[in-house]
């Protein structure tokens, strides 16, 4: 007999040594989420998978699922924290939806409007973030970055070429390209790194694919993430 | 060509009227009227205090991105600014003919811009001006006004311009701030079933497009002395041409005459436009004045838009509009005419072609088609002009071999006819404040005089009568004796002696 545990009174199977959000998403429960992706170790950093088990929060990323967990996620009030935490990455950055090509690929637009945010609340901090378009094939705009580090660990772990880096602490955390020089030309990353293609904001741009696809086509134009098996994997095949 | 009261010579001894703010594109313009003791108008001013950032802010970006990015200059027509910037962008593409899809999707997303941005203008901002008269009930003079006294013109003014729209969300993705138009191309056709969705209204819009320039021909018929000589300002005129001299809104060559109709140049590269158009600054206005370099600044100066159009070209070809093109022209006795308000005849007739176009472009299967987009040499430079509803539209940019732009040089449509609005509103001062009192009445024949040119500035100026007016009298000591305000709401307030 197989171990479960239930999620928002729907029952989970787990397999071995998964976490709360990877049974969940198997078994087709969507749990909001930016830095987890399925092919990569757990980085626990956006903390919008944060669930309640047991009376305590904690990132379903990096939390193994158990026997018998009760566990909490689409509630109002983890939304409301959800929300907030997006509204936080929206003033950090420079996200600029409407002259975005990733409008509509955006996990991050997507999940905003997925938890109904209606406006940043806070104060944009408007930080400046120069472009690099030195790379004659991708394009990086750091303006979108939300350090989920997700380049970061493709460069490392699939692409083994460790291109990229989180430099800084604190509010000062910022994705730099590892180079002498800084920029991207500098670097072997080429179209078919798992780097340039695992992105789920608009940080790594594809100069030969602006806005080639139109309004009504896009992955989220079809269906919001929510309602995504798996929305990564559509975002993947969208930026191949 | 005049410039009388454009300076009065001892301005501090005069009154000063202000309509502030007059709103524009993305920001506001303000009119100022000096009076002297008798109450005679001695200098009339229209200032734009806009803050075009978009050339700034476009710089650093990549190229592909500038379509999308630039129509949000404009909520009214920004297929312009879209189209314009693809344009100019697949010169830097190195893509010098489309396919014949994507030419043809463009074109068709371009007209459907055309005919809602001029139903919206006429039915919504000018025609209650116009079928109430300038100084008519202010409660009455709006779109709901229309409504109540004229529901048929009202509701076909709604739906041409729905349709219109209708026509930019099939081509552009959106009816406002689409992505259609990239460099190169398009990225989507129009499918079968949108086919059969716009082909069943169009022959109905056709018709109601007809009608309209019924209806403003009637107008002009019941009160010609009016039209004929509200704000009459001679100038040159200026717009794309297509070939043999067709009118184009899309694509063409640059033809400009002077007010007699004669031709100061025809057949130019609009590439070279700045070999043919300079900007002059004026400390009073932060928008440009731009004339044709070989006239010089105090001759130079030009109408774009409708009227320009309609009398630049040659022929129209449709036959509808055509038709009256023809009525239009000898009317005015085959001569240019210069009257503002006969913008808003040129500007039905060419909702009509527009929406002949449209319906000819509906049954060319091309639009249906799957070849989107060419690709060719890079360039690092290209212009792209168009013409915008309210006139021709220079985008030009520079791209460095890293993809970003590094220069920007947008001329809209309102900067080509800063001076013909200010000459405008002049004559309309002269004529109708002179040893007056103002009264809102009379304010609203000079914003009428300006929404002749710049349905933007009508849109925010004529927003159902809502738009915050503040007009104030000083003495010669600087002193205020009355202000006359409209708030936001509509209401009115006196203040003073």
């Amino acid at each position: 007999m197989s171990a479960n545990f239930t999620i928002d009174g729907k029952t989970v199977a787990i397999a071995e040594g998964q976490t709360i959000i990877q049974a969940a998403l198997a078994a087709g429960v969507y749990i909001p989420h930016l830095c987890y992706h399925p092919e990569f170790k757990p980085h626990g950093s956006c903390k919008l998978c944060t669930v309640k088990v047991g009376g305590r929060q904690s990132a379903s990323c990096t939390t193994l699922a158990q026997a018998g967990m009760v566990v909490e996620s689409d509630t109002p009030a983890l939304n409301d924290e959800r929300r907030t935490l997006i509204e936080m990455l929206f003033v950090e950055g420079n996200h600029f939806c409407p002259s975005c090509e990733r409008s509509g690929d955006c996990k991050l637009q997507a999940t905003a409007y997925d938890l109904s945010m209606m406006s940043a609340h806070f104060d944009h901090f408007f930080p400046n973030r120069p472009v690099d378009a030195s790379h004659p094939d991708v394009l990086l705009d750091f303006n979108r970055c939300i350090l989920c580090s997700l380049c970061v660990r493709a460069s490392r772990d699939v692409d083994g070429k460790n291109a990229f880096a989180l430099c800084g602490r604190g509010i000062k955390t910022h994705l730099i390209v590892n180079a002498k020089s800084g920029r991207l030309a500098d670097t072997d990353v080429g179209l078919q790194d798992k780097a340039v293609q695992v992105c789920p904001v608009g940080v790594f741009l594809r100069k030969d694919k602006g806005f080639n696809v139109p309004i009504g086509k896009r992955v989220f134009d079809l269906k919001p993430v929510s309602a995504y098996v798996d929305a990564t994997a559509a975002l993947a095949k969208e930026q191949q | 060509m005049s410039y009388k009261l454009e300076t009065a010579e001892h301005p501090g001894a005069l009154r000063r009227v202000a309509i502030d703010a007059v709103s524009r594109v993305e920001g506001h313009g303000k009119v100022t009227i000096l009076l002297d003791e008798r109450n005679q108008v001695r200098q009339v001013r229209l200032h734009i205090v806009e803050f075009r950032g978009f050339e700034r802010f476009i710089q650093g970006r990549p190229y592909w991105e500038v379509p999308v990015t630039v129509q949000r200059l404009c909520g009214i027509c920004p297929v312009s600014h879209h189209l314009a910037a693809s344009k100019a962008l697949d010169q830097v593409v190195g893509v010098t003919r489309l396919t014949p899809t994507a030419e043809k999707i463009r074109r068709l997303m371009h007209y459907g811009q055309i005919l809602q941005s001029h139903a919206l203008h006429f039915f919504y901002l000018a025609s209650p001006d116009l079928l109430f008269g300038f100084d008519s009930d202010l409660t009455r003079r709006n779109i709901v006004g229309l409504a109540a006294a004229h529901p048929q013109t009202a509701k076909r003014g709604v739906l041409l311009r729905k349709f219109g729209q209708e026509v930019i969300r099939i081509t552009a993705g959106k009816r406002v701030h689409g992505t259609g138009s990239i460099p190169g191309g398009v990225n989507k056709a129009v499918t079968r079933e949108e086919r059969a969705l716009l082909l069943a209204d169009i022959y109905q819009i056709v018709g109601w497009s007809r009608d309209a320039v019924r209806l403003i021909k009637e107008l002009h018929a019941q009160n010609a002395a009016l039209y004929n000589s509200f704000g009459v300002c001679r100038s040159n005129t200026m717009s794309l041409v297509g070939a043999n001299g067709d009118l184009e809104f899309y694509h063409g060559s640059l033809r400009a005459r002077d007010a007699g109709g004669n031709i100061l140049f025809d057949d130019v590269d609009y590439c070279d436009y700045s070999q043919h158009i300079q900007e002059e600054v004026k400390p009073w206005s932060y928008m440009k004045f731009p004339f044709l370099a070989a006239f010089g600044k105090r001759n130079g100066w030009y109408k774009v838009g409708p009227l320009a159009r309609v009398q630049n070209c040659d022929r129209i070809p449709t036959p509808l509009a055509e038709v009256e093109r023809r009525e239009f022209s000898d009317y005015c006795g085959g001569l240019p005419t210069h009257a503002p308000l006969a913008y808003h005849w040129a500007r039905m007739i060419e909702m009509l072609h527009a929406a002949e176009t449209i319906k000819d472009l509906l049954h060319d299967d091309d639009i249906l088609g799957d070849d989107l987009v060419r690709t060719g040499t890079r360039a690092t430079e290209g212009v792209g002009v168009i013409e915008a509803p309210r006139g021709t539209l220079i985008h030009h940019y520079r791209v460095d071999e890293d993809d970003l732009v590094t220069m920007c040089n947008l001329i809209v449509s309102t900067t080509h006819n800063n001076q013909a609005m200010n000459e405008a509103i002049r004559q309309v001062a002269a004529r109708y404040l002179q040893g007056r009192e103002v009264t809102e009445g009379l304010l609203n024949h000079i914003e009428g005089a300006i929404r002749c040119f710049d349905p933007c500035l009508s849109c925010a100026t004529h927003a159902l009568g809502q738009m915050p007016l503040a007009v104030e009298l000083v003495d010669a000591e600087g002193r205020l004796v009355h202000t006359l305000a409209r708030n936001g709401d509509g209401s009115f307030a006196c203040s003073g002696d």
